[in-house]
């Protein structure tokens, strides 16, 4: 609180109302709840003015009171004192960092204590003591402890400064070969990335950032910038400002050295063309089919299977719409439909060239066709040799029914008709035409697989325990080997010993389609992963090679009976034709080169080719799809 | 079951590595003092390759380090000097507690210090693993000298740094080694080759700093410390390669020429004496007195044949070159207005063989006036100067910058007052094809193969440098375009081929010209090549692609480069039209 001397004049009316407040130097935020703000001497309360002043009060006291200005308000006796002039005065002086009093003369000469002028008397005359003539005892001692402690060898001279100087020459006797051990494993800290133009204090305008540009920079995480720093065009080098992150810059090198693991990484420097592996050029392992030459029009919906007659003049096909056509090869004419009784899954030429007959199986049925077409003798022969049969003294259960079609559908071409206990995928001939597989992928049960002798119209189930859901099967060409294609494994069995003789794994997800290649010691798995597995049975179990050419599912593999081809039909709506060259030597493996993109099909619903299949004496393939067509490539 | 149980973790990657803290605590050392030995050392972290192994089946992240490392830094004497420094501190701690005065000054004498030579020595065994490993420490070294001397760190480190980097200076001056330089936003980079070793640094521009917070500058001035000691050893070592005298003295003649001015402006002698060398106006005193000519070591002829001729032409073609360019600024003399920056232009130009000189006020070490008439080239940065003199070139700083990077001195008058600057660009971008090459640089290539360039062809070439540029870009990309396009031509003319007969026409592109032929080669070619990618291995069609996305994303962004550029060079065209149209 502010202390005011008081005039004389004043004490005696200070007296005179004795409101002198006996608190004490308190906060008065201590009485604001009370209706007093202390005692007075007598111990009795000073009770506070009944009225406040309020905001408006106050505003109309500075409008109006001449005096406002030097007006204070006393907080212990909750009263207005107007300054005196004196005080304000003091105020003033105070403010200004001056002497609170007026009279006080701060620049007064100053009187030494003592003068500076030498006397020739001494000030006191008193003798001086005796112990300023002897020595001191106290330091006697001290330096004989000293002297004890130095004899002692306690105390040891101060060391000298050393003298070498702080530069020379360190490298004076290098040797190259002491590297110490850990210098092996040392890999020297990488140098900083030189500066490019974009860095200039005067890019040429390319560099710079556009204004998209730059809002994406500026958006972007430090870390995912690309450019640490904003490029920037000063027309003169006078205009350049200092880089603010210069300090921050040099730091985080600093830490880079010593918090980061180092590591050397190999950088891959190679040629890519190098990597390409250097093949036998498509051009000199003609022939192959390079162009497509027909289109079979004349299915309504997807054509699911193909199959060549033996002698190469007839193709046949099954559709989802309910029937089978017949074509001229070479001129790409219908010769024939059939309406069959659903959705045609697949259909086989018998391989046999002295019979005429055409498998066909839609849902539970295998239909087995004379088509009349071609050699008539054959055709007769074929009639004959269906017709021949006698059946057995014994009518053996059979879980099939085979029966022989007369009238009207012995005219349509239809011969025998095999009804099985369920939905049959696939037809298979063996190479001499006169077994038959068919196919009813089932997973609960064991009977997924028939084999049926058309000549004596008998069925066999090969197998008693249910391997998993089959997809496909195929006959060994020579040897009585029967292989079963499951999602996984391809199983190869044989026939005469009933046994096992060999598991493949194939590395697919879901195989789709199995082809044999006609020397019987090498297969193609098509998946529907997009994979081609090439397994060499002499080799190994295991793909000798994985092809990954199709973009899409593989829905139809298929080799060539006489060239040295395979191709493959896929989702992607092409038919890769890949020269696949099997040696006679053993030691040899095959040569597997791609020869040949062929596109055409359509894709329609995400399907594209569905099946492949050679000529049987031509180096051309047809390949049918979902866009309703069969093409020729030839 | 016999033989003991094997346990896990106390063999084989385990027992390799190290965690930090670990470390630490086998060393005895707080963590500052840790990190300031690997500083000092150069002790990195190390990942290993099975983390989880290492770090004993968990996956939290540590960082490790190389066991044999840490064991290496056991044996370190300067771990004694850290602990030796660190009971120094508590007993003058106590001494000051207890108002012992005499204790602390005894205490204050014998105050433990360390040297890092050893170290040194330990890390480079070979003058020239020093020398390589230098860039750091001159940024470093560089940066320290530009700071205040308040606060920071200690005003000994400043002047230290400030008094190398000055030696440095000097024998690159006196060495003339200098390469490249270049003006950036950050600062100024320059590169010098030493004994054979490329070395850059980065000098930040004269302005005081604005010292961020979230720098640790213990770190820093550990950092610093190391390089000092490294530097002044290179120093030394380099100016013994050269016969100078270390620490350097300036020439007798040079000394008495500036003796006489400006001395009394400095207090102190050795301030004055390190502003005279720093001001790099004057050359070196020599150990052994040699001629002012520096001796010419020719190559000696060795007989060689085939390659080895060719490698040694290469190289003498080399060696010239670089005679020529060390020589480039012989025999000019520069005068440095007063607002361009004048220790790297002093720097550059005398590096180059130039005589260099200022306005007395703005440094020591002038030699020569503004009046002088043999002066050849003015050096101003603004706008317009008031009196100019008719037997001089009055250029900006950039052209030194260029020529040097060019080699060669640039025609003055693209860099004449007031005009507008070509792009600065950098001379440390080296072009491989397939990348962006900006068109100044083409031009510039065109003037070092010493073509003419006429200024109304200007424009145009440009544009046939970009077109080109752009074709070679695409052509890979059109290529492939093309074939597919002819492919589905190809497949579609058959389909309607089957559905119409129409006999006897033959496309002309399949039995055409040569042009077809050739076409068709190529087409041929993809073909196989495409086939043959087919039946590359998983692993290398990985690396493939990857090479090929690489190649792909350097041809995307130079294409993006090229087309930012036409649409600049668009734009300023219509500009100028407009301008014309204007005036007219």
């Amino acid at each position: 609180p502010l202390f005011i001397p008081l005039a004389q004049s004043d004490m005696k009316d200070y007296k005179h109302l004795d409101i002198r407040n006996t608190v004490g130097n308190v906060p008065m935020e201590w009485y604001q709840d009370y209706p007093h703000i202390g005692y007075n001497l007598d111990g009795k309360k000073i009770f506070k003015p009944i009225r406040n002043k309020d905001e408006l009060d106050e505003f109309l006291d500075k409008m109006e009171n001449p005096d406002y200005w030097r007006t204070v308000h006393d907080k212990t006796t909750a009263s207005d004192i107007r300054l005196t002039d004196e005080q304000v005065d003091l105020v003033h002086r105070l403010q200004k960092g001056q002497f609170g009093d007026v009279n006080f003369n701060e620049y007064e000469p100053s009187v030494d204590f003592f003068t500076n002028e030498v006397m020739i008397h001494p000030v006191t005359n008193r003798p001086q003591d005796k112990r300023s003539f002897i020595p001191s005892l106290i330091e006697k001692e001290k330096v004989s402890k000293l002297v004890h402690a130095i004899k002692m060898g306690w105390i040891k001279p101060r060391k000298p400064k050393e003298t070498t100087p702080q530069y020379y020459d360190l490298w004076a006797k290098e040797d190259p070969n002491a590297i110490l051990g850990r210098h092996k494993m040392h890999v020297p800290a990488p140098k900083m990335r030189l500066p490019g133009h974009e860095e200039s204090y005067n890019p040429p305008p390319e560099y710079l950032l556009t204004e998209e540009e730059r809002l994406v920079w500026e958006q972007q995480d430090a870390e995912d910038r690309k450019l640490p720093f904003l490029p920037q065009k000063h027309s003169c080098l006078r205009a350049v400002p200092a880089f603010s992150r210069f300090i921050h810059e040099r730091f985080e090198r600093c830490l880079d050295l010593y918090l980061c693991p180092r590591q050397r990484k190999m950088r891959v420097n190679v040629n890519p063309e190098d990597l390409i592996p250097k093949l036998p050029k498509p051009k000199d392992l003609q022939p192959f089919p390079t162009t497509m030459s027909l289109v079979y029009r004349g299915h309504t919906s997807l054509v699911r299977s193909i199959s060549a007659s033996p002698t190469g003049q007839w193709l046949v096909s099954g559709s989802d719409d309910f029937t089978v056509r017949f074509w001229e090869v070479n001129t790409g004419r219908c010769m024939k439909t059939l309406e069959v009784g659903g959705a045609v899954k697949s259909v086989a030429w018998n391989p046999n060239p002295a019979v005429c007959l055409v498998a066909v199986c839609f849902e539970r049925t295998v239909l087995l066709l004379n088509p009349s077409l071609g050699d008539r003798l054959v055709v007769s022969s074929t009639d004959q040799l269906i017709t021949a049969y006698e059946p057995p003294e014994e009518d053996k259960e059979q879980a099939v029914t085979w029966a022989l079609s007369e009238g009207l559908e012995h005219n349509m071409g239809h011969r025998l008709t095999l009804t099985h206990p369920k939905a049959v995928k696939q037809v298979v001939w063996h190479g001499k035409g006169d077994y038959l597989s068919s196919v009813m992928p089932d997973n609960s049960s064991n009977l997924q697989v028939l084999i049926h002798q058309v000549s004596k119209r008998r069925t066999q189930n090969p197998f008693r325990k249910n391997k998993g859901l089959v997809q496909c099967v195929s006959f060994h060409p020579l040897r009585p080997y029967f292989f079963v294609a499951t999602q996984r494994y391809v199983r190869v069995y044989n026939l005469i010993k009933q046994e096992l003789t060999k598991k493949l794994m194939t590395n697919c997800k879901w195989i789709s389609s199995m082809a044999i290649h006609p020397g019987g010691d090498n297969l193609i798995c098509g998946s529907y992963d997009c994979r081609l597995a090439w397994f060499d049975l002499d080799l190994s179990t295991k793909p000798y090679k994985m092809l990954r050419h199709h973009k899409k599912a593989l829905r139809g593999v298929a080799y060539h009976r006489n060239y040295p081809l395979f191709a493959s039909g896929a989702d992607d709506g092409s038919v890769i034709v890949c020269h696949g060259m099997v040696y006679n030597d053993l030691l040899q493996n095959p040569l597997i080169v791609p020869v040949k993109v062929l596109k055409g099909h359509q894709i329609t619903h995400d399907l594209g080719v569905l099946d492949v299949t050679f000529h049987p004496t031509q180096p051309w393939v047809f390949s049918s799809g979902a866009d309703t067509t069969i093409r020729l490539f030839t | 079951m016999g033989g003991l149980q094997k346990k896990k973790y106390e063999r084989g990657s385990a027992t390799n590595y190290i965690t930090r803290n670990k470390a630490r605590k086998k060393l005895q050392l707080s963590l500052a003092d840790f990190r300031r030995l690997c500083i000092l050392k150069g002790i990195y972290p190390h990942e290993p390759k099975h983390k989880k192994k290492v770090n004993k089946g968990s996956t939290a992240p540590r960082t490790f380090y190389l066991l044999k490392d840490i064991r290496f830094l056991l044996h370190e004497p300067i771990v004694r000097k850290f602990r030796e420094y660190k009971v120094f501190v508590r007993k003058l701690r106590k001494a000051y507690g207890k108002a012992e005065w005499t204790a602390v000054e005894r205490l204050r004498d014998n105050k433990p210090g360390y040297k890092l030579d050893h170290i040194i020595k330990e890390r480079y065994p070979t003058f020239i693993d020093a020398l390589r490993d230098i860039d750091d420490a001159l940024s470093m070294c560089f940066l320290f000298s530009t700071f205040a001397r308040t606060g920071k760190c200690h005003v000994q480190t400043i002047t230290l740094c400030r008094r190398l980097t000055v030696e440095w200076m000097n024998y690159v001056v006196t060495s003339r080694s200098l390469r490249k330089v270049f003006i950036s936003i950050k600062g100024i980079y320059y590169q010098a080759e030493v004994l054979g070793q490329l070395i850059t640094w980065l000098v930040p521009y004269q302005f005081a700093h604005d010292h961020p917070t979230d720098v640790d500058y213990r770190v820093m001035a550990t950092f610093t410390e190391m390089y000092t000691t490294l530097f002044g050893f290179i120093n030394f070592r380099l100016y013994q390669t050269l016969n100078l005298v270390y620490p350097p003295k300036l020439d007798s003649k040079a000394e008495s020429e500036l003796k006489a001015e400006h001395e009394e402006d400095y207090a102190m002698d050795s301030e004055s004496y390190l502003e005279k060398l720093s001001a790099l106006s004057a050359s070196l005193a020599r150990v052994v007195a040699t001629a002012e000519e520096e001796e010419e070591n020719q190559l000696d002829q060795f007989p060689a044949d085939g390659e080895d001729l060719e490698n040694m032409e290469a190289r003498e073609k080399e060696q010239k070159e670089q005679e020529a360019q060390n020589r480039l600024f012989e025999g000019l003399k520069f005068f440095l207005n007063r607002e361009v920056p004048r220790e790297s232009l002093a720097f550059i130009l005398r590096c180059f063989g130039a005589e260099v000189s200022w306005d007395k006020s703005l440094c020591i070490g002038g030699t020569y006036n503004v009046t002088d008439e043999t002066i050849t080239h003015q050096i101003v940065d603004r706008p317009d100067i008031d009196k100019q003199y008719i037997n001089r070139y009055y250029i900006q700083p950039q052209w030194v910058f260029d020529s040097v990077n060019a080699k060669m001195r640039l025609p003055v008058e693209d860099y004449f007052l007031g005009v507008t600057l070509p792009p600065h660009l950098s001379p440390f971008v080296e072009e491989k094809d397939g990348d962006y090459v900006p068109p100044e640089k083409l031009k510039l290539m065109a003037l070092q193969r010493g073509e003419k360039h006429e200024e109304e062809e200007d424009d145009d070439d440009d544009d046939d440098d970009e077109e080109y540029n752009d074709e070679v870009d695409d052509e890979d990309l059109t290529e492939e375009k093309n074939l597919k396009k002819m492919e589905d031509q190809r497949s579609q003319g058959k389909q309607t081929l089957a559905v119409k007969v129409t006999p006897g026409k033959v496309k002309p592109w399949e039995t055409g010209s040569v042009g077809n032929k050739v076409r068709l080669e190529k087409e041929e070619k993809a073909e196989e090549k495409r086939l043959a990618i087919m039946m590359m291995k998983k692993k290398e069609k990985y690396l493939y692609d990857k090479i090929m996305f690489g190649k792909k994303r350097t041809t995307r962004e130079a294409n993006k480069l090229a087309a930012k550029r036409k649409a600049h060079e668009d734009t300023s065209k219509a500009e100028k039209k407009q301008k014309k149209a204007k005036k007219q």
